[in-house]
């Protein structure tokens, strides 16, 4: 009776399963993913790196290589080590790796200032306009953030440096520059202009003489702008496509940035499941052994996996005076799940593992997908408000797609991520 | 006219305030700092506030014209013990963590990549994460929060 059922229910879930999984995407399982592809040519494909970076120190970072030019002119810089990041919006360049002019962008006659605000810091400079070329595509007189730029007072006002320690140089950058391409077209939007706000918000746009600075508002256009969405075409998102690698790290992995969804034939959707995102915050939410945190994100500018803390994960940390402090430090691999949650409903599991951080970083690789962090201060409830930071590690193995707010695509318009 | 001497009346008085908060409290120390520090961060950042009573522990809500909201969590005692902040924009940290803020550049210094800051030290615990346009943060004092109050409730 028992064993004639069971064949019995073998029997009806099998093809049901295959049904499922020709009209559903995103069901489990390796066999029933088709194995990933990384586009390799096209004017829409720009090589990605991941290795040490610029300052030979850098742990999971996807850097490319970015040329700007004097708009409208064939006065050109390629600049190496330029940190993809789809946590942030616009391109930001080291001043001190500038070897070209980029004419100032003004404001009623006053050089433009610009403070951008990240978790760990802020940079501060002045906006200057170029042409971009990224991979074959071109984004034509964009607003850019030279950091540490001398059009504007090399210290920050202090309404800039309250935000945060300033990142105006290599060694605090750890990068050339950060190229923003994630789920926004600008890196304010409507509260940085007249209609956002009463009164200029404190710590983005100023207008600055050479010895001082004001706080103004800037229109969505003269805004530092996410250059993708300003390619003629391919410009309603972007792909990281990086593959898979071991579980103890690679000294460096090749991949590629393609912009464009469903535009070419290299950048469709395929299987991949859209997560549409909030779409002021740009968050999805991820559940995780029973809780929901509904300030989940997937950043390839994040260097790990950072998620709760060790009173909620029962992980060990890293101690603070290891190489990976603040890092999870298990005895041995935890492989652990959760599952990813779009405002549209979409849910997908995801399987992540951590390791020893210090063990990683001490093998003398820079590339992981299994390095992880507390992304919470210790109390032992979860909060809601809290979340996921699917950094670099996520992106090692599948193609995450990153569609830009109010673009459309073919499965609806941005904002999501799609894997 | 009764309205008119209301005026007369209250406004010196509050501008005496006013000029006692700038002289007696230069340092605006608020993380740890006295509840009155609170009035400077809703002067600084033109902001409104609302404040709400929990078993053990006022929050103090402080919305911030860009968005973002601020709270700070104010023991019976009088000091401010916890803050969080989460909006599009990051908060006047050097106001809100007071001496503590001098913490983050040294815990920038130890990275090798970038993403959310973590501090964990036995007298000041902070996290800054989440991405641009959306921000979420928290710091608190461990010795300040009071006997009975989880610190889960910080947030």
């Amino acid at each position: 009776m028992r064993s004639s059922k069971r064949a019995y229910s073998v029997i009806f879930s099998v093809p049901a399963l295959l049904t499922a999984c020709l009209f559903v995407t995103g069901c489990g399982g390796s066999s029933s993913t088709p194995p990933q592809t990384v586009a390799t040519s096209g004017q829409n494909v720009m090589p990605l790196t991941v290795d040490a970076g610029p300052d030979n120190n850098y742990v999971n970072g996807a850097f490319a290589s970015v040329t700007v030019c004097v708009p409208g002119s064939s006065t050109c810089q390629t600049i190496d080590g330029v940190l993809v990041d789809t946590g942030s919006y616009g391109l930001r360049i080291l001043n001190s790796v500038l070897t070209i002019s980029l004419p100032g962008q003004k404001s009623g006659g006053s050089q433009v200032g610009e403070c951008a605000g990240f978790a760990d810091g802020i940079t501060w400079g002045g906006v200057h306009t170029a042409d971009i070329q990224l991979g074959g595509e071109t984004a034509q007189s964009v607003p850019i953030q030279v950091i540490g730029d001398s059009a504007v007072p090399a210290t920050a006002p202090s309404d800039c440096s309250s935000m945060g320690t300033p990142e105006d140089t290599l060694q605090t950058l750890l990068a050339n520059g950060i190229l923003g391409v994630g789920q926004f077209p600008q890196d304010c939007g409507l509260g940085c202009t007249t209609q956002g706000n009463p009164t200029p918000p404190a710590g983005t746009y100023y207008t600055c003489s050479t010895s001082s600075c004001s706080n103004s508002f800037e229109s969505l256009s003269q805004q530092v702008q996410n250059p993708v969405s300003l390619f003629a075409t391919d410009n309603n998102g972007v792909i990281v496509e990086l593959p898979s690698i071991g579980p103890s790290g690679a000294p460096s992995v090749s991949g590629s940035l393609v912009f464009g969804i469903g535009t070419q034939s290299n950048n469709g959707l395929g299987s991949a499941s859209v997560f549409t995102l909030d779409p002021t915050t740009g968050n999805l939410t991820t559940q995780y052994k029973g809780q929901s945190y509904s300030s989940s994100f997937i950043d390839s500018g994040s260097n790990g996996i950072f998620f709760l803390n060790h009173d909620l994960t029962q992980i060990p940390v890293c101690g603070s005076n290891t190489n990976a402090p603040g890092f999870y430090c298990p005895d041995s691999t935890e492989d652990l799940s959760a599952t990813n949650v779009g405002a549209n409903g979409t849910t997908g599991n995801v399987d992540f593992s951590v390791a020893n951080a210090n063990t990683l970083v001490s093998s003398g690789n820079v590339a992981y997908n299994d390095l992880a962090g507390e992304n919470t201060p210790p109390p032992s409830q979860p909060s809601s408000s809290t979340g996921f930071d699917w950094g670099l590690p996520f992106f090692f193995g599948r193609n995450v797609y990153t569609a830009i707010a109010g673009a459309s695509t073919p499965a609806g318009a941005g904002p999501y991520y799609a894997y | 006219m009764k309205k008119i001497l209301l005026l007369k009346f209250v406004y010196p008085g509050v501008g005496t305030v006013a000029a006692m908060l700038l002289f007696c409290l230069p340092a605006l120390a608020v993380l740890g700092g006295d509840q009155v520090s609170i009035r400077n961060d809703e002067a600084k950042m033109r902001a409104s506030t609302r404040v709400v009573a929990v078993k053990g522990y006022n929050v103090h809500e402080i919305q911030i014209p860009s968005g973002t909201t601020v709270r700070e969590f104010v023991s019976p005692a009088g000091k401010v013990f916890g803050v969080t902040w989460h909006g599009p924009l990051l908060p006047d940290l050097r106001q809100l963590l007071g001496d503590n803020f001098s913490k983050l550049e040294a815990a920038q210094r130890n990275r090798r990549g970038h993403g959310p800051l973590v501090i964990n030290e036995p007298g000041f615990v902070y996290v800054s994460s989440g991405h641009m346009r959306a921000f979420t943060g928290r710091a608190y004092i461990p010795q300040l929060v009071p006997q009975g109050v989880l610190t889960d409730a910080i947030q």
